[in-house]
């Protein structure tokens, strides 16, 4: 289990609510429908042109006790032609993570009149226990590398004096990101007349939500489309306990508590694998325990293999592969934390660890507890909700449910917060009339290690499968940042990129990146997929020099696109 | 005898070409066909005759070595340009190694598995069928880089690692205490350690949480924590551990290269690096040198030491630190003579200090010793070492030494005289501290303690009074330690 759920983790960095198993259930009831995973925050800042000043008075009215069906006075602020309607809104958003956020703001756009439930905080697992208090620490160890390695910036004539950091100050900066990205998302959504409510949300009915605080009498409302965007929470395999002090997931990773001298982490996905150049950045040594029979087993092989030379390798981890972490006994009485492996296959014991403290990062599990899916005829399906194409989601008969979608971790899809966003996104243009499908395979992906990793489509063994079942060929080409004038200035060669495509369409497969600010590169490709261009015409497109940039540029131009392709589009004469 | 092989001639580097057509990285061993249009570069060649070596190529430019991961043609395979001959392992990924001319690949000179120096022929390629038993006779003596100037981007570059097993016996078994339940528990880094250094791990005492084996204590049983040295011997480099190594490079260069076993009556040809030494020891021959002794007192010394020794002073900075301001004062000896024409008076002085590392010995340098503070330099000495040992220097650290200390005081050595290297006006050899009984001038009897040093120098352009006056100076500096620390 803990690897399978590696390869589709959630956002680069997840993490979510619960220490402890106790909490972890108490916050099941309490906290509700709203962890949401992702980052790819859209314009989530002030700046948007406040339509009509939205209502913070709604609050207290939720607050305030009143039965079923209330009346929203309020109806007209934001937005829509709901006005008249049989609806209190047009669509209600249930959970106010990126994803839910992303298809908020789009739906204001399209005019229609929006509520958010968020049982929480809104962010949800990216803004608050994910991505961006990870990226916080990840530039921390960013930083301290660079000061580090002596002799990297020796090379480059820079003398330092030994760096030393301060954990508390380096957990307030994590800290603090992530509270000012929360109010910058809350803004973002109240400025554009967004109803935020507060309370798990519900669903009674079709079309039907409730929500509320716990202690408070719930509140009903209605909408014409409900979009589910609860998220997914920390997956913690059977036999590891909990104590959320030595023995602990992402959330209270990311608080950054203590830096233990020897950290064992569960799972070598993004997740681990992020958090193990931040421990090792900070003097932990650590260890890896992964149930495959490789390390990074969601990447493309090759960069997979370089990652294993360039971020474990040289560092102080070691790893135990094909093993599961059957028993993970916390830290008590002097003992250290005691991880009990077992073979993946036999199940035979295999050996013991002795370290003082463990990071379980075995991948997310869907968060639909508590939603009502029973009310509406929904079973999920490991933990999540089926959807379609186009999300919406499908019931227990395999019928869709008129009016009902799903959009991030909870459906599985691609356990990414822009991911979310774009599935949001997409479901709002379908609700406004334009029928759109995302395309799975443009959506981006990326690790904040150091070197970064990106990647966007299929990975090499995947295309080259596809292609032998759809009867085509298969092209890579690669390119070294030892090749980039940009890279070899920062003293920073190390790295490659790997272009996967049809050498007789010019189609891009795949783009895999290692290598020095990947996570940027990565959309000139992604863009590229997700409009379809083709190799031939990119070839011809200018990068300024000298930039890292350049290393796509570098690589479109690798790539040998057949030449019996008539050159399209851009044939015709410039000026005469 | 003769010591110290100084390893500071091996500077030149390996060209480090960006690999502009990218890396020609493969997924999986068995996934040739992504590789057989895409490459361009790959083995660099010698032109020579017919028969051509075949080299490890740096793939990258921190790249030291290279391992064989496979090769992909086998001997007697017919190759053309461009093709894949060889997978090695670099430290960043395992790349084809192609051959830029057609041929016949007549010996493989580094079998899979094994383990060669960047610019170390690690194949031979022959033009025709005819020339494959030239070729052949070419593989035999390939490995001690006799054909083509090598060249090692660091001369510390060993032969291949010798196993584990074999080489704990190097390692000086320290004080043992198994963990209770036979089950060894070390952090990675220690094992890192351990594997790196050869230390068995079931041999060493776990001081960390629950008796773990923490990298302190891999460091301590492989002797790499300055150890408060007995009888504040002279000396600091060279701990215990690497000592064996020391003493095989002082007898003779075929024990140098491994710590394995030695199997009697075998003849084993050189390694790329002693090789090298070989060229530059047979090359400091054309320099004529003397040798002119001096004994120092070194109570004071030890003294001074003792009570600064708790601020991270090492003894082998006092001495650089001692030999850089006496050559401040005598230029000449800090001069060196490139052509037998002229010669050129340093202008900073670098000293350079002989270190025993695994598999032989290299000259890390304090760069501008006469004005670097002596904390400085002696924090500065560690890294160096540290760095040395991981094979992470780089060529000017330990090619731009102006003069040479060597010290085998360690061993007890009371005196002996070093070579000179080649490139440098003197190199000074350093023995044991010992208690002496000594006459004083005002017709007492006393016991002080007292080192031999020994320089050998350039006689072309160093003349006896310049290095006795140079050493009077130095002798006084030793004596009367206290400025060395201003």
């Amino acid at each position: 289990m803990q690897a399978t759920h590696c390869a589709s983790p959630s956002c680069s960095f997840p993490a979510s609510k619960p220490s402890g198993r106790a909490c972890n259930r108490a916050s099941f009831n309490s906290a509700g429908a709203s962890n949401l995973s992702f980052c790819g925050l859209r314009k989530e800042v002030l700046g948007l042109p406040a339509r009509s000043v939205s209502l913070t008075v709604r609050k207290t009215a939720a607050a305030r006790r009143c039965g079923a069906r209330e009346v929203k006075a309020s109806a007209s602020d934001n937005g829509g032609p709901a006005t008249a309607a049989p609806y209190d809104y047009d669509v209600i958003i249930i959970g106010a993570g990126v994803g839910g956020h992303g298809a908020a703001l789009h739906a204001v756009e399209k005019g229609l009149k929006t509520a958010i439930i968020e049982g929480d905080v809104v962010g949800g697992t990216c803004v608050n226990r994910g991505c961006v208090p990870s990226k916080a620490l990840l530039a921390v160890s960013g930083r301290m590398r660079e000061l580090q390695s002596e002799h990297h910036l020796k090379a480059m004539g820079i003398q330092v004096a030994a760096a030393g950091y301060d954990r508390q100050s380096v957990a307030d900066h994590a800290n603090n990101l992530a509270s000012k990205i929360r109010g910058n998302l809350t803004n973002s959504m109240k400025a554009l007349g967004v109803d935020i409510l507060t309370g798990v949300g519900t669903i009674v009915g079709s079309q039907k939500v409730k929500y509320g605080k716990i202690g408070f009498p719930d509140k009903i409302v209605t909408a014409k489309d409900v979009i589910i965007a609860t998220g997914s929470i920390p997956f913690v395999p059977p036999g590891i306990e909990i104590d959320g002090k030595t023995v602990f997931t992402s959330d209270h990773a990311l608080k950054l508590e203590w830096v233990p001298d020897w950290i064992a982490i569960v799972g070598s996905g993004y997740i681990g694998l992020e958090f193990s150049d931040v421990y090792t950045a900070l003097g932990s040594e650590v260890t890896f325990v992964e149930a495959l029979d490789q390390l990074m087993p969601g990447f493309d092989p090759e960069i997979g293999k370089l990652a294993q030379r360039v971020l474990i390798n040289p560092r102080k981890i070691d790893y135990h592969i094909g093993v599961f972490a059957k028993k993970i006994t916390p830290a008590k009485d002097g003992k250290p934390v005691t991880i009990e492996l077992v073979d993946a296959k036999t199940k035979e014991p295999k050996d013991t660890l002795e370290v003082d403290a463990a990071l379980i990062a075995t991948g997310r599990a869907p968060f639909t507890k508590g939603l009502g899916l029973e009310n509406i005829n929904v079973a999920t399906q490991r933990g999540f909700i089926p959807v379609d194409d186009r999300m919406q989601v499908i019931d227990a008969n395999g019928d869709k449910v008129p009016h009902l979608y799903c959009i991030g971790d909870a459906n599985g899809k691609m356990m990414l917060a822009h991911a979310a966003s774009a599935q949001g996104i997409s479901v709002i243009e379908q609700l406004s009339g334009r029928d759109n499908v995302l395309n799975h395979l443009s959506v981006p992906a990326a690790c904040f290690t150091h070197p970064e990793i990106s990647m966007v489509g299929l990975t090499e063994p995947q295309a080259r499968k596809q292609g032998e079942e759809e009867g085509f060929e298969v092209s890579v080409a690669k390119t070294s940042f030892k090749a980039n004038t940009k890279a070899l200035a920062e003293n920073e060669g190390e790295g490659l990129a790997k272009l996967i495509y049809r050498p007789d369409t010019g189609e891009i497969l795949g783009v895999h990146i290692l290598g020095l600010h990947a996570a940027d590169l990565i959309h000139e490709a992604s863009n590229a997929i997700a409009m379809g261009t083709k190799i031939q015409d990119l070839k011809f497109a200018v990068h300024a020099h000298p930039t890292l940039s350049e290393v796509l540029d570098e690589l479109f131009k690798h790539a040998k696109v057949e030449e019996q392709i008539p050159q399209p589009l851009h044939a015709e004469p410039v000026a005469a | 005898m003769a010591s110290l092989a100084s390893a500071n001639l091996l500077t030149k580097l390996g060209k480090l070409e960006p690999l502009k057509n990218g890396l020609h990285g493969r997924a999986g061993r068995n996934d040739l066909q992504g590789f057989r249009k895409a490459g361009r570069r790959g083995g660099r060649l010698v032109v020579e005759a017919k028969v051509r070596e075949i080299f490890m190529p740096a793939l990258s430019s921190t790249m030291t070595e290279g391992k064989i991961v496979s090769w992909i043609k086998s001997e007697g395979d017919t190759l053309s340009k461009g093709e894949s001959v060889v997978v090695v392992e670099s430290d960043k990924a395992d790349m084809d190694v192609e051959t830029f001319y057609d041929g016949i690949l007549a010996a493989i000179v580094v079998a899979e598995g094994e383990v060669a120096p960047v610019g170390a022929p690690i194949g031979i390629l022959a033009e025709t069928e005819a020339e494959i038993a030239e070729a052949k006779a070419k593989a035999a003596q390939a490995s001690a880089g006799a054909g083509a100037p090598p060249p090692a981007p660091e001369p510390a570059a060993p032969a291949p690692p010798p196993p584990p097993q074999a080489a704990t016996a190097a390692a000086p078994p320290p004080p043992v205490a198994a963990a209770p339940s036979g089950r060894i528990v070390a952090t990675p880094y220690a094992k890192k350690l351990a594997k790196q250094h050869k230390v068995d791990l079931a041999s060493v005492a776990g001081t960390g949480p629950a008796g773990r084996i923490t990298a302190e204590d891999v460091e301590r049983a492989a002797g790499l924590t300055p150890s408060v040295a007995p009888a504040a011997a002279v000396v600091v480099q060279a701990p215990p551990a690497a000592a064996p190594a020391v003493k095989s490079s002082v007898v003779g260069p075929t024990a140098a290269a491994t710590s394995a076993a030695v199997v009697p009556g075998t003849t084993v040809p050189f390694t790329t690096m002693q090789s090298a030494v070989a060229r530059n020891m047979v090359e400091s021959l054309a320099v004529p040198t003397f040798r002119v002794g001096y004994t120092i007192t070194t109570d004071a010394l030890d003294a001074l030491y003792k009570k600064i020794k708790s601020k991270g002073v090492t003894m082998t900075a006092l001495l650089a630190k001692a030999a850089a301001t006496a050559l401040a004062q005598h230029p000449v000896v800090n001069a060196s003579c490139k052509d037998g024409k002229s010669f050129t008076y340093n202008s900073s002085i670098n000293i350079a200090v002989a270190v025993a590392i695994d598999g032989g010995l290299i000259t890390p340098v304090l760069q501008d010793a006469d004005k670097m503070d002596l904390y400085l330099m002696s924090q500065r000495w560690k890294e160096l070492v540290d760095k040395a040992r991981s094979k992470q220097l780089q060529p000017q650290e330990y090619n731009s030494g102006t003069f040479t200390l060597s010290n085998l005081g360690m061993f007890g050595v009371d005196r002996f005289d070093a070579i000179l290297p080649p490139g440098q006006g003197a190199i000074m050899a350093v023995g044991a501290s010992k208690p002496t009984v000594t006459a004083t001038g005002d017709g007492f009897l006393g016991v002080k303690s007292k080192m031999q040093v020994n320089v050998t120098a350039d006689h072309r352009i160093v003349y006896g009074a310049d290095l006795a006056d140079f050493l009077r100076t130095f002798a006084k500096i030793i004596e009367n330690p206290e400025g060395l620390t201003l």
